[in-house]
This record gives structure tokens, sequence and C-alpha cells, in this order.
């Protein structure tokens, strides 16, 4: 069975159609990439996956692992496996990072039907994680992402996602804003993360992340559609002709809006 | 300035009665006071929302209640019934404004006893405090509990004593079947360079209307750090007005921490004067409302020396029909050069009909100073809430891990120890008992907006 079906998504926000039509497929071990132009539905689809609820779907099907994502509120496909990487990661005053996670983790066990994990279980596997991350503990007692820098911030994602251990990992513009350094650390704590269970949606405007976690397949999207679909290569190719050449190829052959 | 007081027979009554037995009678000084503050009070009535002061709260409820004084033989109360304060020093229990000696326990190193037991035996000692400090003619509530000071906590740490284990103060209104008032009266008296902790408590027991009518005066003399917690958790048929008037000597360090958690209708005042050069005070508080409950904040501050810093935080959360009120006034005195004065009120609104009323008043006559405020008023994030929820937590319990997350601005103002931990305690408990958490807001669309600013 498929972990992620996606069958002809439409999205609107506020009004505006923003996706027109998504249809993709990730299978379990598969880590695929969505890139595009500024404004072409990108985050939107990303955020739909999450379960935003600003975001009204039109029309459309998502199966993850064979159940109605569309159903589920945030927290739920949260606990049944997706996870999404923010692009802007929010800053939580008043809340530790380590209460925040512990809690996350235990919402997510106890869905599961595991034990809820004590500090004393807790504290190890996190530090193993913190390590991976190259973060500092002591991160990890001040408040949620609160006066994090934007390098911080982005692996402090990659170390939730680590920590909750996701089926689907969806990264939204995780690479956007990261210096060389920050990019590796972040693209090593994913790459840790690649199994034959594991899913991937790396969402990107760049190609440089996809240097690192190299993509069994890539989606062009343009204007809330994906024009163009291949491999690893086809970013390469992004890179090289830039998205005016895919854009202005998409513009011919896209069929009228319905 | 006010009306006619509705039941001036009922108090007119009560104040005769109560001259006749009221402990300290004997002393012509204290004679004269009450006698002064009741006429005081007869004068004015009760206020109105005419009043300035007043003019977010409408204390009719009050006036038109024939509350009677609560009798001198209080209910009997077991120990479980009582607030525990782990790590405490001593604990004073007043049952309906009269001590509770069994429920009590004193401390050796600090002279704690009852205001009553202070006039039969030693008024000398209180006699230089009592009544000097509080504002009878401004606030026609302190006029009354004057009126009908009888008993109280009367707490002295002598000079250069440092009590690290605060007292623990607990006034207990339990209702009857008429409505009963009580009028606790508190002399908190910290001499030079000592240090300590007081906490008082105020809760009822029972239905039915009581009036909580309380007045502390604290002084602190000069070179103390002193920590006064105000916690009031009281139920729906509770009125509970206290007044905090602090004295600061000399580069004395106070901090004022109030908790309100729920009340029919409470007014807490705040008067600290800087009266000393280099005194510090900390106004820091969190109201918490729910119902139709009614938390009006009055601060009161009042720079009457150079060099003298106060710091005002207020944090608000509403839900239901709840009203709260945060009125901060500041004042400044002619010679009250290089003063620095900050407040900030920020707020929650959890529901559509939840009501928040907030003012700064500055009044600067000198023309070196330094004063700010703020204010704001917000929903819960939603950018905030979906995050939590994003990573697996239900959305009731991520609407509580944000309110508790607003309300540890409040609790990171307080020095660690027990009295904070006792207030972290009654917090999270009361926060998870808020019924209306998950999915109140009809409309998502409502709860994007983000916090505005007001003042």
């Amino acid at each position: 069975m498929s972990l992620l079906e996606i069958k002809n998504l439409h999205v609107t926000v506020a009004g505006h159609e923003i996706l027109k039509g998504i249809d993709l497929t990730i299978n379990p071990g598969e880590v695929h990439s969505i890139m595009g132009p500024n404004g072409s539905g990108k985050s939107t689809l990303a955020q739909v996956l999450a379960r935003r609820e600003a975001y009204h779907v039109t029309d459309g099907q998502v199966l993850f692992n064979g159940k109605d994502l569309l159903a589920m509120k945030p927290e739920e496909a949260a606990c049944e496996g997706v996870f999404l990487a923010f692009q802007y990661p929010v800053e939580i005053p008043g809340i530790s990072n380590t209460y925040f996670l512990r809690s996350a983790l235990n919402a997510v066990r106890k869905y599961r039907g595991l034990d809820e994990m004590d500090a004393m279980d807790f504290l190890p596997m996190f530090r193993e994680k913190l390590k991976l991350l190259e973060m500092d503990e002591k991160l990890m007692n001040r408040s949620v992402n609160e006066g994090f820098s934007g390098g911080e911030k982005k692996r402090n994602e990659i170390l939730q996602m680590a920590v909750l251990e996701p089926r689907l990992a969806i990264l939204d513009e995780t690479d956007s804003g990261l210096d060389i350094d920050a990019l590796r650390i972040v693209a090593k704590g994913v790459t840790a993360m690649r199994n034959a269970e594991r899913g991937m949606l790396v969402v990107t405007h760049y190609q440089r992340l996809l240097n690192y976690i190299v993509p069994d397949f890539v989606h062009v999207l343009v204007d809330g559609r994906i024009v163009r679909s291949g491999g690893a290569e086809l970013a390469l190719e992004l890179e090289e002709k830039g998205y005016g050449w895919i854009e202005s190829q998409a513009g011919q052959t896209a069929p009228a809006s319905a | 300035m006010t009306t006619a007081i509705n039941n001036l027979d009922t108090y007119f009554d009560a104040f005769t009665e109560f001259e006749k037995r009221a402990a300290g009678q004997n002393l012509p000084w204290l004679r004269r006071l009450r006698a002064q503050a009741f006429g005081r009070f007869c004068e004015t009535g009760f206020p109105t929302t005419h009043d300035e002061d007043w003019r977010f709260t409408n204390v009719s409820a009050i006036a038109r209640t024939p509350f009677q004084l609560a009798p001198q033989v209080a209910p009997q109360l077991a120990k479980s019934d009582l607030p525990l304060l782990s790590g405490a020093a001593a604990r004073l229990v007043f049952v309906n404004g009269h001590l509770a000696r069994d429920l009590s326990t004193l401390s050796e190193r600090i002279h704690i006893s009852s205001l009553r037991e202070e006039f039969a035996h030693s008024p000398d000692a209180v006699r230089g405090h009592l009544g000097q400090y509080l504002d009878v003619r401004r606030d026609p509530f302190c006029a009354l509990n004057t009126a009908f000071a009888e008993d109280g906590a009367y707490v002295h740490v002598r000079r250069g004593l440092a009590v690290e284990e605060p007292v623990h103060l607990v006034f207990i209104s339990v209702a009857g079947e008429q409505p009963t008032m009580s009028h606790p009266r508190n002399l908190l008296v910290f001499e030079d360079e000592s240090e300590a902790t007081v906490v008082e408590e105020y809760i009822s027991i029972g239905t039915g209307a009581v009036l909580c009518n309380s007045a502390t005066e604290l002084i602190a003399g000069e070179n103390t750090t002193i920590a006064h917690y105000m916690i009031e958790r009281e139920h729906g048929d509770a009125y509970n007005v206290s007044t905090l008037r602090i004295q600061q000597g000399r580069s004395a360090n106070v901090a004022s921490h109030s908790l309100l958690l729920g009340g029919g209708l409470v007014r807490n005042n705040v008067h600290p004067v800087l009266a000393g050069e280099g005194g510090e005070c900390l106004i820091n508080g969190l109201f918490v409302g729910n119902g139709r409950e009614h938390l009006d904040n009055f601060m009161h501050v009042e720079h009457a020396s150079p060099h003298c810093s106060s710091r005002q935080f207020y944090n608000g959360i509403l839900d239901g029909h709840a009203h709260g009120v945060f009125h901060g006034r500041i004042v400044v005195h002619k010679d009250a050069q290089k003063t620095d004065a900050k407040q900030t009120n920020r707020n929650l609104l959890l529901s559509d009909d939840a009501q928040i009323d907030t003012k700064p008043q500055l009044e600067i006559y000198a023309d070196d100073v330094k004063c700010t405020h703020g204010a704001t008023i917000g929903q819960i994030e939603e950018n905030a809430l979906f995050y939590l929820q994003s990573r697996g937590i239900d959305e009731a319990s991520a609407r509580r891990l944000l309110l508790l997350a607003f309300a540890s601005e409040c609790v990171e103002r307080m020095k660690a120890g027990s009295a904070r931990t006792h207030v972290e305690h009654l917090i999270h408990e009361y926060l998870l008992s808020l019924e209306h958490l998950p999915g109140q807001k009809s409309e998502r669309g409502d709860m994007v907006r983000s916090l505005e600013e007001v003042g």
C-alpha cells in the first residue's frame, strides 16, 4: 500500500484557488522533492497535508496509509505519523523545548497505545538526537524557538522530527536561509532518518539541499499543478535553466483551467 | 462624589454594636481612629461608576446587600479545609476575620500574632503604624475596614533578620444563611535590612454572599527585601475587596505579586509609595476570570522620592462573560527626579463575551523621569496552536499549554521558593479546571487576529 496518495487535490485559500489538481503518490522509503517558483503552491501543499484548517479543500482525496487524511485534525495526522518541518517555526515563550517535545512525544505514544515516556527514559534518547543535530542541551531549557537564530530554528525542527519518528516527513523549505554548515547538519539529520519505511516530501525552492538529500523523484509545481516529474537529474536541469524555462513550457502545454 | 448608602442603617447598627464590644475599644486612639473612619464612610458611602477610580466596577451589589458582621464564634473547620503551603515558616488562619488559633502555627524567629492580641497586650507596638498609611479619605472600603478593624495578622521582622520561608496568612470566608462581612486588617512591619516573604491567601467556603474587605499596611524599612503575595480564589457569590498599602523606605526592594483566580466581584488595590531614595518596586500580577466574574486591579504607584524604579506587569486571562479591569495610575511627585516607571498589561480574551478595560493614568510633576506604559489585548495565537497540534498535542491541551505559557510570564518574575511553587501549583490546577477551553471560537478567522496595541 502507498504511504501517501494524493488524487486531484484542489485547495483554495481565502477564496483563491492555489492548488488546481495535484496527483502524487509516495511509497514507503521514497524521497520526493517538490520544487517550484514562489507562489506556485508548494507550502500550501505542505500545510494542507499537516491539516492546517485555514486551507480549504474543494476537491480531491488524500489517503495516508489508506486512511482519509483530510478528515483528520492536525494532531490526529501527527499521531498517525505525518510531520511537517515548518518553513517559519513558531516561537512560543513560556514553554521549554524539552517540556514541549516530551508532551508531543507522549501524546503520539498515547495515541499509538504505548506507555508514556518518563524523564529517565526520555533524556538519553533526547541527548542522542541532540548530538546528531549538533545542538546545545542548554538551548532546550529555553522557550520553544525563542531567541533562536534562523539556523537553530531549522535544526530544532529536524530535532523534533528525529524525536517523533514520523512515517511521512514533510520539509517545507527547511534549507531557506541556512548557511552551508547549518545546511549540512540539517541534511545529515534528515539523511540519518531515511529508511525503507519512511517517506519524505522535501519542498524547496533551491536545488542546493538536494545535493545532500538526493531524492528519488522530483516534481515541479507551477501555478498549482505538477507540470513535470522526473528523477534527481531534473533538479539539476532546473538549477541550470531556471524556473522560467519550465514555466514557459508549462504555459504552452497546460490545459485551460476548468 | 458618591450617592447615599443604600443600607446605611445596617452599617450604622453594626457599628454601634461593634463599638460596644470590639476589642481595643479601651484604647482612646483606636476608638478615635475607628470613629473617624466610620464617619468618613458615612460621608461618602459606597463609590459609584461616576467616581473615576471605580469607573469600570459597579459595587451596587455590595451596597444593596445587608451584610452583617460575621459572628465571633467561628464555624469549626478541619485542617483539610485549609490551603497548604509547604515550607512555610508560620501560618495564621483567620475564619470570617477572627483568628483561629488551633489552625495556626507560629514561629519563634519572627514576631507573629493577631491584631486583637496586640491590642490587648502591647497596643503601643501597633499604634505607630496602624492607620498611618492607608487612605481612608480616598477609598470608602478602606474607611469601612478601618472602622471595623479588630483582628488580622501582625507580623514584625526585626532589623537585619532574613527569613527565607514565607509566612502564610489564610483568610477564610464561610458563607452562612445571612450575608456576612469581615474586615481583616493586617500590619506587616519589616525593620531596616530585613528580608521576608508574606503570602496572603483568601478563600471562601460554602455558597452564599460573603464580603471580605481586607486591608494590609506593609512597612518596608530601609534596605529591606520583601516579597508579598496576594492570592485570591473565592467562589462566585463572594465579594473580595483588598487593599495593599506599601510604604517603602530608602533602598527598599519590594515585590508585590497578585494572583486572582475567581470570585463574583474582586477589587485588588495595590498602592505602593516609594518614600525613600533608591527604592525598587515590582508590581506583578495574574488574573484569570471565567463565568460572570469581575476582576478589577487598581494600581496606584506613587513615586515620592528620587532615583526609584517601579515595574508593573499584569497579565489577564478572561473567558466566558468575565470582565477584567486594569487601571494603572502612576504618580510622580515633584521631587521624585530620575524616576523610572514602567507599566505593562497584557490580556488574553478566550471568548467573544469576555471583556477587559485597561487604563493607564500618568500624573507626572517632576521633569526628569522615564515613564512608559503599554497594553495589549489578543486571543490565543492560531499559529502557535497549530504548531503544537502539528506535533500531536490535542487542541484542548495545546490551548492549556499556551495559557500556562502566558501565565508563566508572571510566575517567572517570582523568586524561586516555596511561595512560588505554591502559586505555580494553584495556577496549574485552575487553568486545568477552566471549562470553555476547547474550540470556544465558532469562527476560526477570529483567532488569527494578532495582539493589538490599545494604550
